[in-house]
């Protein structure tokens, strides 16, 4: 089976909608298909990986912890719109540090989060095969 | 709906609530299959239960085994042994037995 670039754009905030949890678990579940898997976080899709989320006060599952679990299925390419942090007073300190272990290089933790300029995103997005919005 | 030792499971046997969840249950859920549980059960069974608190979702099997391959070495870290422990599948009868969601993926 050859591979493809499939990246998957995460546009919408964690909770509002049903987007988010949706498309981290079609991620999760193509993870298995071993294709070269990228993610971006655009506009209020930035709210999805911001640290410290508690969901008490919604009575709703805290799927933010499972961001962690993604360097585990080998998806260590996280791009976030640096424009979209900063539009809404974020720096990359606000981000949970998600990190993968390299197995070329001896297991050691690299951090998955790239912050780029929008016109860098267009430019790994115009590389892709596949791009999956949610 | 079917229930045992008293709690709400579904249609494949998974635990509808994973708060229901005790030792006596994972243990009669094994009965069940004709398996008893030792050790070797326990261990991939506690670690399956800390990495759904951890990360909030079942691992796949992939992903348990270079976990277990990690944690407690190489001689156990494979889809054999796993296999030899859980005949119908480490994710799927190991997680149910761990009172978890069934595996993200797993059909």
């Amino acid at each position: 089976m050859s591979t493809k670039k499939f990246m998957y754009l995460n546009r919408r905030s964690s909770f509002g909608t049903v987007y988010a949890l949706e498309s981290l678990e079609v991620v999760l579940i193509a993870a298995a298909f071993e294709q070269d898997v990228s993610l971006a976080f655009i506009d209020d899709g930035v709210y999805q990986i911001v640290e410290g989320q508690n969901t008490d006060g919604i009575g709703m599952k805290n799927f933010s912890k499972t961001y962690h679990a993604l360097g585990d299925y080998e998806i260590n390419k996280l791009y976030v719109s640096a424009e979209s942090l900063e539009e809404r007073g974020l720096t990359e300190e606000d981000l949970m540090p998600l990190v993968y272990e390299d197995e070329d290089d001896d297991w050691e933790e690299k951090p998955s989060v790239k912050i780029v300029s929008n016109a860098e995103l267009s430019k790994i997005m115009s590389e892709q095969d596949v791009c999956l919005s949610f | 709906m079917a229930d045992i030792l008293g709690a709400e499971v579904d249609e494949e046997g998974f635990l509808v609530d994973l708060k229901d969840w005790t030792k006596e249950i994972a243990e009669q859920m094994a009965k069940d299959d004709d398996i008893e549980l030792t050790e070797e059960h326990w261990d991939v069974i506690d670690f399956l239960r800390e990495y759904f608190e951890e990360y909030q979702i079942a691992p796949a099997v992939r992903v348990l085994t270079k976990a277990i391959a990690k944690r407690m070495g190489k001689d156990k870290g494979n889809s054999k042994y796993l296999y030899s422990l859980f005949p119908y599948g480490p994710g799927k009868q190991g997680c149910r037995f761990a009172g978890l969601p069934k595996p993200t993926g797993c059909i």
